[in-house]
């Protein structure tokens, strides 16, 4: 059936303006150097930063929920990737062999606006500013836990 | 904490039966009797009556998928939220989602604090091999206060007019009530109150409904679409073995997948492939009506578009057809939705009461819920159809 739509134009994700001001040359070439990193690093970071704002919060069967299983997120514009499996001490690097059950993509923009609260996971993924591969449902668990306990990340000055 | 938390909620209980609320008691309401015969005879007999009928300011009933929602939406103005236990007593049962009693308590204590009311989603249909969790969710709503259930179950409905009488009852869309006689026969047997109309109705449709019924009348004004006949759809059983009226989910997140490939995204519903979504196209949520399929050598949505549902350009028609209730779709949507959503609606509704000759849709609003709306599009829906 044929029904009146108004739709919007196509939008842009919204990249950091540093990395945007880069040329599209220097991107790509930077992007590559990013991906060949070990991935150790960057998950450590995020395990301990996961450890202070989200583990005090994770409810107890959210947490049972995670344990054990391998998530991998993917910074997609900057070719940063970082996994994590949650134990019963706290977040910690997973392996970086085999499949992830979980595996997130999406460009920076996208993780910050998730954690800070201002954004809306489904609208991302309409958007094309997110996907999410592997195990949904488990994905499911993660998103809502997220959106039932506010935003992780606030601005200096800004109430949680 | 308990007991303040107790006392508060007697006494902000009371409000919703004062008789300038939509929830004062009608005399209509819970008796048996038939109708006058002027009500079921001719559309022009009723006319005249509904003139006389006042419009009067349509609640604005939000979605709250957890705890944080809730409190968003009653900030940002909602005069009722709408929410579900965290089992398949409800259409959006996902995996996180949803309350528990002690967030159900907590959530009725922060809405009648602020003098909106809470209404209870138990609107799947109860599994025959075992109604307890059914009829435990009615005693439930019952015990933490609740001012609605939202109910679809005829057996749900009987409970809870035996149990709990004074516990009001909204149809759900869930029921697909979409005639006079439909409505009126849950209400002269179950003694519901409101009835959430479908979305497959023209306005005409919807204004003859609102004339007519002897109950309150609830319609969607935005989110996400279902064409289908309501709470009867087992499309999604066809792959999943599962369907939104007993297992509360269209498409059950444990067998959704989603694959990143070089050429889009493919969608994968149980392992059958319903969609392919190429770099630049927008996308929407994974049930077998919005994909896309070959149907005679042509590839295309056979059902229905990814899109979302606004009816913000006839919120003036809405109200003064008598249009009492206006839910937005979205339990499973975060609180930031949720929160920009509301306040939306709630000036285009404070507007359009206040000066309805002035009102005018402005791009602001549209902006915000395009945003959101699914496959980045939204529609009047069956509320407009054009060539008719």
């Amino acid at each position: 059936m044929t029904i009146p739509r108004e739709t919007m134009p196509p939008k842009r994700h919204e990249l950091p303006p540093l990395f945007e001001s880069l040329g599209t040359h220097l991107r790509d070439g930077l992007r590559q150097v990013v991906a060949r990193l070990p991935i150790e690093p960057p998950s450590f970071v995020l395990a301990r930063v996961l450890d202070r704002v989200l583990l005090p919060r994770l409810a107890h069967d959210t947490r049972q929920a995670l344990q054990g299983r391998t998530v991998e997120l993917v910074i997609s514009d900057l070719g940063i990737r970082v996994r994590l499996q949650l134990d019963y001490a706290g977040f910690r690097v997973a392996s970086s062999r085999g499949e992830a059950e979980l595996r997130i993509l999406a460009p920076a923009n996208s993780y910050i606006r998730l954690m800070r609260g201002e954004d809306d996971a489904d609208r991302l993924f309409f958007e094309r500013a997110l996907v999410m591969e592997g195990d949904t449902e488990l994905g499911l668990i993660l998103k809502n836990a997220l959106d039932a306990i506010g935003p992780l990340l606030t601005w200096p000055g800004r109430p949680a | 904490m308990q007991g303040i938390l107790t006392a508060h909620h007697d006494a902000i209980n009371s409000t919703p039966n004062s008789a300038n609320s939509p929830y004062a008691p009608d005399s209509r309401i819970r008796n048996n009797a038939a109708p006058p015969a002027w009500l079921i005879t001719m559309d022009a007999a009723v006319t005249t009556n509904a003139t006389t009928r006042p419009a009067v300011k349509p609640e604005l009933v939000c979605p709250a998928g957890s705890l944080r929602a809730l409190q968003m939406a009653v900030d940002a103005g909602a005069d009722a939220v709408y929410l579900g236990l965290k089992d398949a007593t409800n259409a959006r049962n996902f995996a996180g989602l949803n309350f528990d009693d002690t967030q159900v308590r907590a959530g009725v204590a922060y809405a009648h604090a602020r003098g909106a009311r809470v209404l209870m989603a138990l609107n799947t249909f109860a599994d025959a091999r075992d109604t307890r969790p059914w009829f435990g969710a009615v005693d439930t709503a019952a015990t933490m206060g609740a001012d609605a259930l939202i109910v679809a179950d005829t057996a749900v409905m009987a409970y809870c007019r035996d149990h709990h009488p004074k516990l009001r009852l909204h149809l759900s869309v869930q029921a697909s009530a979409t005639s006079y006689e439909a409505i009126e026969f849950y209400r002269r047997h179950y003694g519901i109150q409101r009835a959430v109309l479908p979305r497959v109705l023209t306005l005409s449709q919807v204004a003859h409904l609102a004339r007519l019924s002897m109950v309150d009348i609830e319609v969607f004004g935005f989110g996400s679409l279902c064409v289908m006949v309501e709470g009867r759809c087992a499309l999604s059983s066809y792959v999943t073995g599962q369907s939104p009226n007993n297992a509360g989910v269209c498409s059950p997140p444990s067998a959704v997948r989603w694959q990143h490939t070089p050429s889009g995204v493919d969608a994968r519903l149980n392992g059958v492939l319903i969609d392919h979504y190429g770099p630049d196209e927008p996308r929407g949520y994974p049930t077998l009506c919005k994909g896309r399929f070959d149907v005679a050598g042509e590839r295309g949505y056979a059902i229905e578009e990814p899109t979302s549902l606004n009816t913000l350009a006839i919120l003036p028609e809405l109200i003064s057809i008598g249009v009492k209730a206006i839910k937005i779709e979205g339990r499973q949507r975060s609180p930031s939705y949720v929160e920009q959503v509301t306040k939306v609606w709630r000036t285009a509704i404070d507007s359009a009461c206040a000066a309805p000759q002035r009102y005018s849709v402005q791009p602001a609003w549209s902006a915000t819920l395009t945003r959101f709306a699914e496959g980045q599009q939204h529609t009047l829906g069956a509320y407009d159809r054009p060539w008719r």
